[in-house]
């Protein structure tokens, strides 16, 4: 059975631009668009603080972060050295220039992201105050 | 495929560094052998005078590892001299039969001290200053005699002495010059040196010269040396001699290959050697253009060119490098560049302290700083060595410029300027929160040298620059970097080697319309560019040829896209347009349902007189500005943003002029209006200035018989007072000049570069004499911003016409 569940088409999304991808739980997914029209997916939240990369200026096949310009590649998520950082990847199939993502990864991958990050907030506060 | 055979005579910082550059953009090219005739591995050779100071171990400054040559598959032959190149064979041979083919060869061989061509230089206890070897030998002197002598004040002998004096010896300092460090410093900062280093116990002989070095044997001329002895017949003891008068570029293997040198091995801007295609040369064995650099930044500078150009990728050039000097004595600052001594046609601004140990010369000539030496605070070092190498106009700021950078109202790191004194924990970067601790961490661990390597990794003072100086010297404690050389000419990102300017003349001159036939006009390295440089060239289009260009919205920061500011959680603030700070009952209410309706959580009044709405969803923004239905703010862009005015002479006891009115005329006159940078105006209607016309870019005070019109005003980072420009009469007068001004600046300026920035890069007289002396330009530019201005659409409102995409706004949602 096929997994692959249809997006948009390529022309949906701008050249050396992006689009969000709403999901019914968990951060967005932004789709991009190369000048060569190659189409990468990755969750929409730098490693960094968490800034919507869908938001960003695509170059090349990196997009920067537009809140603290960390480049991160389309291809594999990695932050551009020296910063350290991996945004989640998803798989994305362009047959006829129709774009799809997987159902299962939009549904399972990184979907605590959210929470985690609230957690992680939180967390942040706690040791904030018990060190003050 | 086989590899290509590569082989690197040379083991020190330029060749390996050029290893380093090369592996990192062609790691399968090449199978590398590495000579180096000394045992050890890569290490740090400024580091060396805090080992013999004893503040750092040789294990510490060593910078790549044996297991960094395994890791990545160099074959290195340690301990090795290399005697012959045959270049017909294209093979290297070394001292003990080893040889090793190369099809590309790489001298990297440095330099070698120069020897004093006196009797008794062969003595024992006679060495140069140059490696582990030279530095083993003098902390072993140290633990057995006592008189050392060291020949030569200069940088390397300065530092020479000063560690022999730590480790305990008696050390006399032989200089044949009038002062110290003739070459960097001028007399009366060579004395202020002498005088602290008297303080801390070493010994000089200025302009003594030496005669014979006598040995201990009977006749004085075999044996270990025991003193010594000058022209005029005196004679010092001396266990050690240190020979510290200079080096020479280590060109004698290349020589015997009969490769051309003089005063090093004659590279090309490729680092190519111009003898033979297959050889390249960095370092300080190299003379590229007659200049053999003996600093690691330029040095650096090299071998990421010829690491391009041995990748195959042929690009980049290496054009010469500007060069500035810092001592590495603990304690001591002092800082030189350029032409410090001056001389005909030249100016200095000389402030002199002597009992503070303070003492700072800037020389000027044809209203440039040409050359700067200071003493005891080198804080500035770095802002005039950027003033020297622009080469731009100080005429404006001539007054203030002995008082620093700093004297301009610095905010961030609590007025410090001495890195040495601050602990730790102290904030030296107070953008981005990053302590000197983490500072001197970063640098040790990840091996830095230069302040871009320290920005990247941590990015203190990669915001708004204002600790600099203070990095820099945290840099050159640490690691002893020799930061502060610079290619002469700035390139705009690393996509081209173009600067700012290029390329905005290139816009202009073949009348270029798009980002993508300027890249290929100007050679870009990269298919699109980078978050750096579109932004750029966008604006630089549609600045330059309005109505023409198009505005390309993929190539403009979020903000500009979407119209509204991106916030840290990702969404976004929206503010709209107060004609003048001035609102009606209609607008607030309004403004009042659509924070009811969209639930939009703050809501706050700017220091621009508007109202800022903030935490709105970006799906909101198009109803958020159709329900309030007022005209955009551009608070998000690189455009004018308010005037901000006082009440003035309508309803204010004091005023003179109706302010609120010309502030409404103006921001009416001038909105829509993109810049290099953002844009403040204000207008107060008499001297007590309530709207702060000081700190704006046009501030406009009312006076009884007109209004007077300052520029330049910032109430940034740095506190900017604005400059008188001029006074007119009439209020058509004020839009004239001022948007006359604003034209000029949105055709020269540089991207991102506030107008303060501009004009003191310009001149302000320049400025005057174009906006103001020059009538029929001044009309002329008028008429240029207003053609430009002429039928721009409100992106909150007719996105078509102003290319806003509005699919951004709606997400996708798989079904």
């Amino acid at each position: 059975m096929s997994d692959w569940i249809q997006i948009c088409r390529v022309d949906d999304i701008p050249v050396l631009g992006a689009r969000r991808v709403r999901r019914p739980a968990g951060t967005d997914v932004a789709i991009f668009r190369t000048e060569s029209d190659r189409v990468f997916a990755l969750l929409d939240r730098c490693p960094h603080k968490g800034g919507p990369l869908s938001q960003g200026i695509v170059f090349g096949e990196h997009v920067a972060c537009p809140l603290h310009n960390w480049a991160i590649s389309l291809e594999d998520g990695q932050a551009r050295a020296p910063d350290i950082g991996c945004a989640t990847r998803f798989a994305v199939r362009v047959e006829d220039r129709a774009v799809s993502l997987l159902a299962s990864e939009l549904a399972t991958l990184a979907i605590d992201d959210a929470d985690a990050a609230a957690a992680l907030a939180a967390a942040r506060k706690v040791i904030a105050i018990a060190s003050a | 495929m086989k590899k290509l055979k590569l082989v690197m005579i040379g083991n020190g910082m330029a060749g390996v560094r050029t290893l380093e550059e090369l592996l990192k953009i062609a790691p399968d090219l090449y199978d590398i052998t590495v000579f180096g005739a000394e045992p050890h591995p890569n290490y740090n050779r400024i580091l060396l005078s805090p080992v013999l100071a004893g503040e750092q171990t040789i294990a510490e400054i060593v910078l790549n590892p044996l297991a960094w040559y395994a890791d990545n598959g160099i074959t290195l032959h340690l301990g090795k001299a290399v005697t012959r190149i045959d270049r017909v064979r294209r093979v290297v041979h070394a001292a003990d039969g080893t040889q090793a083919p190369y099809d590309r060869l790489l001298i990297a061989t440095g330099s070698t001290p120069f020897i004093l061509p006196v009797p008794g230089k062969q003595l024992e206890g006679v060495i140069g200053y140059r490696d582990i070897a030279d530095t083993e030998a003098m902390i072993d002197a140290a633990t057995k005699y006592r008189h050392a002598v060291v020949i030569g004040g200069g940088l390397l002998g300065l530092e020479a002495a000063n560690g022999l004096m730590l480790r305990g010896m008696k050390v006399t300092v032989v200089h044949i010059a009038p002062w110290l460090m003739e070459r960097q410093l001028d007399d009366v900062a060579g004395d202020l040196l002498r005088k602290s280093l008297v303080d801390r116990g070493l010994d000089f002989l200025i302009g003594a010269q030496t005669e014979a070095l006598v040995g201990d044997a009977a006749d004085g001329t075999a044996g270990r040396v025991k003193s010594v002895r000058f022209k005029d017949g005196t004679e010092v003891p001396a266990d050690l001699v240190v020979m510290a008068a200079g080096i020479r570029p280590n060109t004698a293997l290349a020589e015997a290959t009969g490769l051309h040198c003089q005063r090093g091995i004659v590279v090309t801007d490729t680092l190519q050697t111009v003898t033979d295609a297959r050889i390249w040369a960095v370092g300080e064995c190299a003379a590229h253009r007659g200049t053999a650099y003996g600093l690691v930044a330029p040095l650096f500078e090299q071998a990421k060119v010829c690491a391009t150009h041995l990748a195959e990728f042929g690009i980049g050039r290496y054009l010469g490098s500007q060069v500035s000097t810092k001592l590495k004595v603990t304690g001591i600052d002092l800082f030189s560049a350029g032409d410090f001594m001056g001389g005909e046609g030249c100016d200095s601004i000389v402030l002199s302290d002597p009992q503070g140990g303070v003492y700072k010369k800037l020389v000027i000539k044809d209203d440039k700083l040409v050359g700067a030496c200071l003493y005891g605070d080198t804080v500035d070092g770095s802002w005039y060595f950027k003033l020297l190498r622009e080469g731009r106009s100080v005429s404006d700021i001539r007054d203030r410029l002995m008082f620093g950078e700093s004297s301009l109202g610095d905010a961030g790191h609590q007025g410090q300027n001495k890195a040495a004194a601050m602990a730790d924990a102290d904030e030296v970067c107070g953008c981005n929160g990053v302590t000197k601790g983490a500072i001197c961490k970063a640098i040790k661990d990840k091996g830095l040298f230069t302040l871009d390597d320290v920005r990247k990794h941590t990015k203190a003072s990669a915001s708004c620059g204002s600790c600099t100086g203070l990095v820099e010297q945290i840099i050159m404690a640490t690691a002893g970097g020799d930061y502060s050389a610079a290619p002469r000419k700035k390139a705009m990102c690393g996509c081209t080697e173009h600067s700012h300017q290029d390329v905005r003349d290139a816009i202009r001159q073949l009348k270029l319309l798009t980002i993508a036939d300027t890249q290929r006009a100007l050679s870009w390295r990269t298919p699109n560019g980078c978050s750096s440089c579109r932004p750029a060239l966008n604006y630089y289009l549609i600045s330059t040829w309005p109505k023409e260009a198009k505005d390309d919205p993929q190539s403009r920061y979020i903000n500009e896209r979407s119209h509204a500011n991106i916030q840290k959680d990702g969404t976004y603030s929206v503010i709209p347009r107060m004609w003048g700070g001035e609102t009606t009952a209609a607008e607030l209410r309004r403004i009042a349902d659509v924070v009811d309706k969209y639930k939009i959580p703050t809501v706050k009044v700017t220091g621009g007189q508007r109202i800022d709405l903030l935490g709105v969803k970006k799906e909101d923004l198009v109803d958020v500005w159709k329900d309030i239905g007022m005209p955009s703010g551009h608070a998000y862009a690189k455009a004018l943003r308010t005037v901000k005015t006082c009440v003035g002479s309508e309803w204010c006891r004091f005023g003179t002029q109706d302010s609120t009115q010309m502030g409404k005329d103006l921001e009416r006159g001038l909105w829509r209006m993109y810049a290099p940078h953002k844009v403040k105006l204000a207008v107060s209607g008499c001297p007590r200035n309530c709207a702060e016309s000081g700190i704006k870019d046009v501030g406009i005070i009312g006076v009884d018989s007109g209004w007077e019109l300052y520029v330049g005003g910032n109430g940034g980072i740095k506190t900017e007072a604005g400059q008188f420009f001029c006074k007119v009469r009439t209020s058509d007068e004020v839009m004239e000049v001022s948007g006359a001004f604003l034209q000029l600046y949105r055709e020269e300026g540089w991207y991102l570069e506030r107008t303060v920035h501009w004009i003191a890069r310009v001149g302000l007289d320049s400025i005057k004499q174009r906006v103001l002396d020059d009538v029929a330009n001044r009309k002329a530019l008028w008429e240029r911003l207003q053609f430009a201005l002429d039928g721009e659409p409100d992106p909150w409102f007719e996105h078509d016409k102003a290319s806003v995409d509005t699919r951004q706004f709606i997400p996708l949602v798989p079904v």
